[in-house]
């Protein structure tokens, strides 16, 4: 899988009242990859993952999958909300099955994965409970098992924990980090959270606001083993601070 | 005045039959004072025995009947062409910029206007009844139904494209279930004017149901069977309403 933004760039609305919100992304992800995009509000970071979610078009430039351009939304390209978007009238595994059952997959093996997902999110107890039931946390480890159920090449995941308590929010870091690493998924993490795109992503698209663009590739290259451990140790410490202090020049010279 | 709040709190649902209660009771002193002439306030006896009268000889039953079946034609044709047209406005902006004028036109028209065009065109058989009631509740269950759809979350209708759904099963499978409960509801609250209008398409013209009943009571200064009408015809409401909510207390858990 090779996932490709080639000058991309998006201009709301047009005439006098034309915005120019994204201007010239570029970036790749291949298989296997975790790569995040962080930025401030207005910096366009969401935008760009519509687009490659194919809910809007780019105004210039080539989005493509394997090579192949990017058209409309499709099961190739899960995508998990911050939050709102779980079915409230269906049960837990009746939303991991969801986008199976819209795929047409028989009934036999949509059962099986459903089981196969809750499990791997840890909810194989909570499976008849309605997304009322959950907590925000559980709520979201859903979306991801409804995302993943659909057998996406990539996983788009917008802001999954911005709604959450900071405790749980650094639980379900952890919990995505250990996914991924178990399940080889591919996956792109929007997030204003500097610190858990450096803690979660190889590679870190650094953007900025009016239009949005990428100003800053990091690669980067820690010791992953203990995440906890990670987010104090020194060497995490000083290029997140850098990073910040890089961030916060932009945004003062922008507003 | 305030009531002891702990007989409220272990049971609220008392309050609504002692305001009722509290009705009967003022209604029964007036009358039993002989304030006010019988002729204008017949006593609940007398209403009672007014009711009785009519049940026995299958008046009551008869008429109810007759009303309660021109509302229901009449409200089931407005329901199930108003579903599909609401759904088409709610999710198609072409549909909707196409029909949204037009409908919010027509909506604000009276309904009992209509009924001399509809008495012109249809005679005074059922069918400008049923029609009535059909042109006094569709614009706003349509109109309804359009707003329950254009407030499904866009998140909902994203995800479900992104996980590899298709605009009809989007429509059936996202939009219908999701907007499930606000139907109902729209179809409770429209159901009492369909009641309303029955009443006054019979007061026009009719040979039987709750309506003429009490027109022709009031031909005979017959106040106690005028009564029993509106009694009957609010019991009848409250249960349909009643009805409506034990449907979506029962189908939509979820939305409570």
């Amino acid at each position: 899988m090779h996932l490709s933004v080639s000058g991309v760039s998006k201009t709301f609305g047009d005439g006098r009242h034309a915005k120019l919100v994204l201007d010239d992304i570029n970036l790749s992800i291949d298989s296997g990859e975790f790569v995040a995009l962080v930025g401030s509000s207005g910096s366009g970071k969401s935008t760009v993952m519509r687009l490659i979610a194919g809910l809007e078009r780019p105004s210039t430039g080539v989005i493509a999958m394997d090579g192949k351009p990017v058209r409309g939304p499709g099961s190739d390209r899960g995508m998990v909300f911050q939050k709102y978007s779980l079915y409230p009238w269906m049960t837990a595994a009746q939303n991991v099955a969801f986008g199976m059952s819209l795929q047409g997959l028989p009934r036999a093996l949509v059962r099986e994965r459903t089981a196969y997902f809750l499990e791997v999110v840890g909810l194989q107890n909570d499976s008849r409970r309605l997304p009322k039931e959950l907590s925000g946390g559980m709520q979201q480890r859903v979306a991801i098992a409804r995302a993943l159920a659909a057998d996406p090449k990539v996983v788009l995941l917008d802001e999954p924990f911005g709604a959450l308590d900071l405790q749980i929010r650094e639980t379900m870091q952890e919990f995505l980090y250990e996914l991924w690493q178990r399940s080889g998924i591919t996956a792109l993490l929007i997030t204003h959270d500097l610190e858990e795109a450096l803690l979660l992503a190889q590679r870190v698209h650094i953007m900025a606001p009016s239009p949005g663009r990428i100003v800053r590739t990091v690669e980067a290259d820690l010791d992953r083993s203990n995440l906890a451990h990670l987010r104090m140790s020194p060497p995490f410490l000083e290029l997140r601070e850098e990073l910040v202090n890089s961030l916060r020049n932009l945004d003062a010279a922008a507003s | 005045m305030r009531l002891p709040e702990r007989t409220v709190m272990r049971s609220p649902w008392l309050l609504g039959p002692l305001g009722i209660a509290v009705v009967l009771l003022a209604w029964s002193l007036i009358s039993l004072s002989g304030a006010v002439d019988p002729l204008f306030l017949p006593s609940p006896p007398a209403v009672l025995q007014a009711a009785g009268d009519q049940f026995r000889g299958g008046i009551l039953l008869a008429d109810a009947i007759a009303s309660i079946r021109r509302v229901f034609l009449g409200f089931a044709l407005s329901a199930a062409l108003a579903l599909p047209l609401g759904i088409a406005m709610g999710s198609n902006t072409l549909i909707c910029r196409l029909l949204e004028p037009l409908l919010g036109l027509i909506r604000y028209m009276p309904a009992p206007a209509f009924i001399p065009l509809l008495i012109i065109y249809f005679g005074l058989g059922e069918l400008p009844k049923v029609l009535l009631i059909f042109i006094g509740t569709f614009f706003f269950n349509t109109l309804m139904i359009m707003d329950a759809v254009k407030f499904v979350p866009r998140e909902l209708l994203e995800t479900a494209l992104t996980l590899g759904g298709r605009k009809l099963p989007i429509l059936t499978r996202v939009v219908a279930p999701y907007i499930a409960p606000q139907v109902i509801d729209a179809y409770r609250i429209n159901m009492a004017s369909a009641w309303n209008l029955v009443i006054v398409a019979e007061l026009v013209a009719a040979n039987e149901g709750l309506g003429k009943r009490i027109s022709l009571a009031q031909r005979f200064l017959r106040t106690d069977e005028i009564f029993v009408g509106l009694i009957v015809i609010g019991l009848i409401g409250l249960l349909i309403d009643l009805g409506f909510r034990a449907v979506l207390r029962r189908s939509c858990r979820w939305a409570s």
